[in-house]
């Protein structure tokens, strides 16, 4: 066993934790950067069409209606002095990042290219306008590259591919985490002052997702474990264009760019839906529209999926409808889209500029987790009582900002803006603070649980267990959910916990790169998620956002403008914790706008 | 169809596996359009959980996942069985050191990239009105190929040159410094082209173009080195990307 120190430790490195340990570093902190994956392989680098903040470099823009079409589009549950600081920082953040050197596409003026994107508009929601500032379809992958340039600029210390199993507290503080040097296979304790958690989603616990293979909500699980709540879990975005089967994402920005959603029977079904803004809905809206859809028998030659089309003369032909002007050619979707294309020429043979392309829904983006304030600082009840020297940023916080649903561009905005006040709150926070002493052996309750599965001789491979779970959750806490599928699901999952403990089989018994037991390892994370998923959805008895209730379809303002905050029951961390982990609806919804402002008051969402 | 995998393995911690030696699997069931990194998910998740190698993104951003397949450079996930056969060897990346089957130790790798600079610098006064420096789309189109970059290292790794001589800083890391040579926002020209210029630099190239086709992100690798190498010659980034090459002119695979 190693043991480091360092003032601030931040877990995970994608565009939050690279920002966040970038901004307290600057701000003079010792920082060390622990991340399982390299840096480069983070998930923010896949996030495509754009990064929203109100520059009206195209056209008039105010945050005000960037606050507004992330409240709205959040059904009414983002914290809105919370969504007013995502939209007000938005504009300097993506400046910033123009003067790390971000390669942003150009206006023909030489400023940041900006295109549309599902639920932004003007003027509170009456007409799309070009918000999403891009570098092609590539802008997380830009700022993923970015940031880590930047951080070698800065020296900020790196530990690559050490996979955090566990935070550490101690009187009443977080004051360290403790790693698994991947390589070696060897322990290491990690003592600090703060630590920062960045380690993103938890899409593989669907089967159907657009999230890496990495994204099995580790950070989540871990701090869930140490007595941190999980706030608004039942909030898990369905992402309406990932390509068939695979659930890879087709970004919004193909819509941005005057693409199509079509049915079996050829129609433009979304003019039903929302016929303002038709396929620039918000994303939960696309994607149970699809889902009734196919419902209908409207499906593509009768099967679960729709196409999006994006060719020329399809486009063309509803911009005329519409009397706009605009017209676009095969040589604009070459340019705008380049990758889009050639995920779809590679993985199902079909060319988007000349034929259409086959979708459906994919898990994407956790609203939930780890609940924070606006300064990533955790919270560990409804009063919002800070856990001193714990900070979470980017995907795996709740802030909550996204509400019952994230309008695309926001999640690149929220891991800059709320990374970097991270970063600062850190800086500001270690300078003041002591070293909190470790507590004896912090490392021995997990590293317990790790050769407990590393010499697990049962009959069942996690693959398997992992494969059960994602199909239980699409089907029973997916686009659409009911009290007896989600109960259904519940009792799966509850089975595989049991099972991932009595019946695991482990082919590697080896301590290097030992990806067996940390896939493992990750599984036992999934599972706890998904439970805390589950029980969250049944007990939410509204359809809000994301989570669409067949039994409550009604949004119910009066019973539900509230967080929902799970505790996991008592239990080692190893454990099979027994019965439902505790809920507590009492945390209300931030309405500061709509104090102060009627437009922001909850209404009838429509698009 | 039915998929026969040989694959390339080493496990420095058991005795008997701790020498390079060669591993037969199958698959059966396999779909034409199935990408390689699954049916390899399929052998370590149904056959033999020892199998090791990385992974994340699983198509074609994150460059976790190159690897050698039927003797060629390529992303796991962004090679179909179509494109292979039912017959499919698989092994590390070429030029690094392996650690276990087909993980590679990518510090050398990494330490070569950070050595160019990669980087933005410019440290003259931000715009007075606190928005964004300008550049006109042409000067923002010139660098554009190398942006792509996603450091799977499937081009250092195809190289010759670098076979040769680990110390070459290799194909990846000169379009990372090609990215920064081309901004024209950018202003540590001199002192990049210097670190380009020493004798593990862009001269190592002897043009081979292997490092083209590896590329899973279709940059035309051989031509942004050639590029660099006149900016050198000419000391100026100037007048030197005439036409940029389109999105396409380099087809990978």
């Amino acid at each position: 066993m190693k043991t480091h120190q360092y003032e601030a430790i931040v877990v995970g490195a994608g565009g939050a934790g690279l920002m966040a340990a970038l901004y307290a570093s600057k701000g003079g902190a010792k920082v060390a950067v622990v991340s399982k994956l390299y840096p480069t392989r983070s998930h923010t680098g896949t996030a495509q069409g754009g990064i929203g903040a109100a520059l009206g470099n195209l056209e008039e823009d105010n945050p005000l209606w960037h606050a507004f079409d992330t409240v709205k589009g959040g059904d009414y549950l983002a914290d809105q002095n919370a969504a007013k600081v995502l939209a007000e920082n938005a504009v300097d953040a993506v400046i910033e990042l123009e003067h790390m050197g971000l390669p942003f596409d150009r206006t023909p003026d030489g400023r940041i290219s900006q295109r549309r994107f599902g639920g932004h508009t003007s003027n509170f929601g009456e007409k799309p306008v070009r918000r999403a500032c891009h570098a092609a379809d590539r802008t997380g992958h830009m700022i993923l590259q970015t940031l880590y340039q930047q951080c070698i600029k800065n020296n900020v210390t790196f530990f690559d591919e050490y996979h955090v199993v566990d935070v550490i507290m101690n009187q009443g503080a977080c004051v360290g985490v403790i790693a698994v040097a991947l390589g070696t296979g060897e322990i290491h304790v990690f003592h600090s002052k703060a630590v920062l958690f960045a380690t993103g989603g938890w899409g593989r616990i669907w089967n159907v997702t657009s999230n890496a293979h990495s994204l099995t909500g580790d950070g989540a699980a871990v701090a869930y474990r140490r007595g941190v709540p999980m706030q608004d879990m039942e909030f898990y975005q369905f992402h309406p264009t990932g390509i068939y089967k695979l659930g890879i994402l087709i970004t919004e920005g193909v819509r941005g760019e005057g693409g199509v959603l079509i049915n079996g029977r050829g129609e433009r079904f979304m003019e039903k839906y929302a016929p303002r803004i038709k396929d620039l809905a918000s994303r939960d809206v696309v994607s149970r529209a699809i889902y009734l859809e196919i419902r209908d028998g409207n499906g593509v030659k009768g099967k679960d999926y729709v196409y999006l089309d994006v060719t020329p003369n399809t486009v063309n032909r509803y911009l005329a409808e519409a009397g706009e002007t605009r017209r676009i050619t095969a040589e604009d979707v070459e340019k705008k889209l380049p990758d889009i294309l050639d995920f779809c020429r590679v993985y199902l043979g079909v060319d988007p500029v000349k034929e259409p392309m086959p979708i459906q829904p994919t898990a994407h983006y956790a609203m939930g987790g780890i609940p924070t304030n606006i300064d990533a600082e955790v919270t560990l009840d409804a009063a919002g009582t800070v856990l001193p020297g714990m900070y979470a940023a980017g995907e795996v916080a709740c802030v909550s900002v996204h509400g019952a649903n994230r309008l695309g561009t926001n999640s690149l905005v929220d891991l800059v803006v709320f990374g970097r006040r991270g970063g600062m709150a850190m800086a500001e926070y270690v300078k003041n603070a002591d070293y909190v002493p470790l507590p004896a052996n912090p490392e021995r309750e997990v590293e317990a649980e790790l050769e407990r599965i590393r010499h697990s001789a049962g009959k069942t491979r996690p693959g398997e267990l992992r494969q059960t779970m994602q199909k239980v959750m699409m089907d029973g806490v997916g686009v659409f959910r009911e009290e007896k599928g989600i109960r259904y699901a519940l009792d799966c999952v509850r089975d595989l916990r049991e099972r991932f403990h009595n019946d695991l089989l482990i082919d590697d018994r080896g301590h290097k790169f030992n990806t067996d037991l940390m896939e493992a390892w990750e599984l036992g994370a999934l599972l706890e998620l998904a439970e805390s998923t589950a029980v969250s959805a049944l007990n939410r008895t509204e359809s809000r956002g994301a989570h669409a209730r067949e039994d409550y379809q009604q949004r119910d303002d009066e019973n539900w403008l509230v967080h929902t905050l799970c505790y996991r029951p008592e239990g080692g961390i190893g454990e099979v914790t027994l019965g439902d982990p505790a809920l507590n609806t009492d945390k209300r919804v931030d309405m500061s706008l709509a104090a102060v402002d009627e437009r922001f008051a909850p209404k009838v969402r429509a698009y | 169809m039915e998929v026969t995998f040989r694959i390339r393995r080493f496990n420095p911690e058991v005795q008997g596996k701790n020498k390079p030696y060669w591993q037969t699997f199958t698959v059966t069931d396999v779909d034409e359009t199935d990408r390689v990194l699954e049916l390899l998910h399929r052998i370590k998740w149904e056959q033999d959980g020892t199998l090791t190698l990385r992974r994340a993104c699983a198509h074609g951003i994150c460059g976790s996942d190159a690897m050698r397949i039927n003797g060629k450079n390529a992303l796991a996930c962004k090679v179909l069985a179509r494109d292979v056969g039912n017959k499919i060897q698989v092994e590390p990346i070429l030029g690094l050191p392996v650690l276990k089957d087909l993980v590679v130790d990518m510090e050398p790798f990494f330490a070569h990239y950070r050595q160019v600079m990669p980087y933005f610098v410019n440290d003259t006064p931000l715009p007075a009105d606190g928005r964004e420096r300008l550049q006109s789309q042409e000067d923002r189109e010139k660098f554009d190929d190398t942006t792509k970059c996603i450091l799977c290292a499937a081009c250092t790794t195809s190289c010759p040159s670098f076979w040769a001589n680990g110390d070459y800083v290799g194909p990846a890391a000169i379009v990372q410094a090609h990215r920064f040579v081309f901004d024209s926002r950018d202003q540590a020209l001199e002192e990049r082209l210097d670190v380009l210029a020493e004798p593990n630099g862009v001269w190592r190239c002897r043009t081979i173009y292997n490092c083209t086709p590896a590329c899973p992100r279709g940059i035309s690798v051989t031509r942004a080195i050639g590029e660099v190498k006149l900016a050198i010659q000419r000391n100026t980034r100037d007048g030197i990307i005439l036409n940029p090459p389109e999105h396409g002119d380099n087809v990978p695979g």
